[in-house]
């Protein structure tokens, strides 16, 4: 008898029981390898094979298992494009807002712009200001404003920064390697006086999201912010990454003495902690050739190895292309049911 | 894809007492076992109830701190908020920007006033 599921960019797959089984641990060994944690147990991957072996076209977490969700990009989905499964309903944040709130029932929301990045945010700080403002006024679930980091953003021809990207494949290593401390510092600026604008506002937290897509300098930046805006304003940081593994293109920043290149999920959430960051969510990117039970063994793999060491709360990334979820821009509920409560049963996740 | 997971693994929101959890987590870096069982603590109820929207929506109303429906004169936004620091005794920060922008405690007024 074959399994229908899926693949990687959702694409339909069949597959016997035993492959189904076989995929799981091979998802999870890749992700044992790479990140030197244990892999997956036979128990836990027996309750995944019964789970996408079930014909029903959707799963749950057992009730009582429930957990709460917290938020990136704030109603893209809603008003934004094809670039955020975006419908372009014609919808302002605030309602958005409000909507997410009341008939969606999510247990918080993030407020951010639709050019979600810091350095344009930056540039419209006054109405970013306004409209968390206002919110606060009309919401009851916490509402932390958030954006991207972005550190490309700094970096030739968008920013004023010579790009590492240029220096590098001509051997200035140590050129690419400033000019990567200083567009960090740039950006640090712009997460720190964005921070301190929404505790003015009354914001409930701050959400670094997509956390060192450019690498370890992007990372120290975030890092240096949510230690200023947890320890110095006492306002709730999440750091949401971007990626599993942090890439090295600098490869010599340190924190606390810890090298941030290369750093696997359950690292990355050691270092946030130590930099008073309340909400880790961990990433595990979404491989489009293998299938969803592959990634979802290797996401879940990831996370377990957090999890498990974690003292503060654990919000995988779940959405399009992370933590097993196809990368496609209208994810089947099938799949994506699963993957969510496979991270709470599995994965022991304290949010999503 | 909000709606899957929403189905699949949430608490619900204000329809039950996830925003309440979510403030735990955030405010006291609480893992959900504990934020759970501290909001129940305080709300005399179990951990289960807490994912309960037909128990939750009689409680909410019956402690004022905000209902997902429409019912004219309930606490809400603001006001909701009040009530649900004092319930969950933590600080909330939009709740102490508005009592210095009101007056309500001694001490500067907020940015912008």
């Amino acid at each position: 008898m074959k399994v229908l599921t899926r693949m990687g960019d959702s694409s339909n797959v069949e597959l016997t029981k035993e492959e189904l089984r076989t995929e799981f641990e091979q998802g999870s060994e890749y992700a044992a390898k790479k990140a030197k944690v244990p892999v997956l147990t036979e128990n836990e991957v027996d309750y995944l094979v019964d789970m996408f072996a079930a014909p029903t076209r959707i799963w749950g977490c057992q009730r009582g298992n429930e957990v709460v969700m917290t938020k990136d990009g704030c109603v893209n989905a809603l008003n934004s494009s094809r670039m955020s499964s975006g419908v372009v309903a014609p919808v302002n944040r605030e309602v958005g807002v409000r909507l997410f709130e009341s008939m969606l029932g999510f247990d918080s929301m993030e407020i951010s712009h639709n050019d979600y990045s810091v350095k344009p945010q930056r540039f419209l700080k006054a109405l970013e200001m306004l409209h968390v403002e206002l919110l606060m006024e009309t919401t009851i679930f916490p509402l932390l404003y958030g954006f991207m980091p972005n550190l490309g953003l700094y970096y030739r021809p968008d920013g004023s920064f010579e790009n590492p990207s240029d220096l590098l494949p001509i051997g200035k290593i140590d050129e690419a390697r400033r000019t990567q401390e200083e567009a960090g510092k740039a950006c640090l600026d712009d997460c720190i006086e964005m921070s301190d604008c929404m505790l003015e506002m009354g914001a409930d937290g701050i959400d670094f999201d997509t956390v060192a897509s450019t690498g370890d300098a992007e990372f120290y930046s975030v890092l240096q912010a949510c230690d200023h805006v947890a320890n110095d304003t006492g306002l709730p940081v999440e750091i949401g990454m971007s990626a599993e593994m942090v890439l090295g293109f600098h490869g010599q920043l340190e924190y606390n003495g810890k090298r941030l290149a290369g750093m696997w999920p359950h690292q990355q959430l050691q270092i946030c902690e130590e930099a008073g960051c309340a909400i880790f969510g961990p990433v595990s990117n979404t491989n489009t050739k293998k299938t969803v039970p592959w990634n979802l063994g290797k996401a879940l793999t990831f996370v377990k190895a957090c999890t498990e060491i974690a003292e503060i709360p654990v919000h995988p990334n779940v959405g399009m292309g992370v933590g097993g979820v196809p990368m496609f821009e209208t994810p089947a509920v099938d799949v994506v049911t699963r993957c969510s409560a496979a991270m709470i049963e599995i994965g022991h996740a304290d949010g999503l | 894809m909000h709606i899957a997971h929403l189905l699949a693994s949430s608490m619900g929101g204000i329809r039950a007492a996830g925003d309440l959890v979510a403030r735990m987590q955030l405010s006291k870096k609480m893992r959900i076992t504990e934020a759970k069982e501290y909001v129940a603590d305080k709300l005399h109820v179990t951990p289960l109830d807490l994912s309960d929207p037909t128990l939750m929506r009689q409680l909410r109303e019956e402690l004022d701190i905000g209902v997902v429906t429409g019912v004219p004169g309930i606490a809400k936004g603001m006001a909701a908020k009040v009530r649900i620091a004092e319930l969950l005794d933590i600080e909330i920060n939009c709740v102490e920007q508005f009592k210095k922008k009101t007056g309500l405690v001694p001490g500067p007024k907020a940015a912008g006033t």
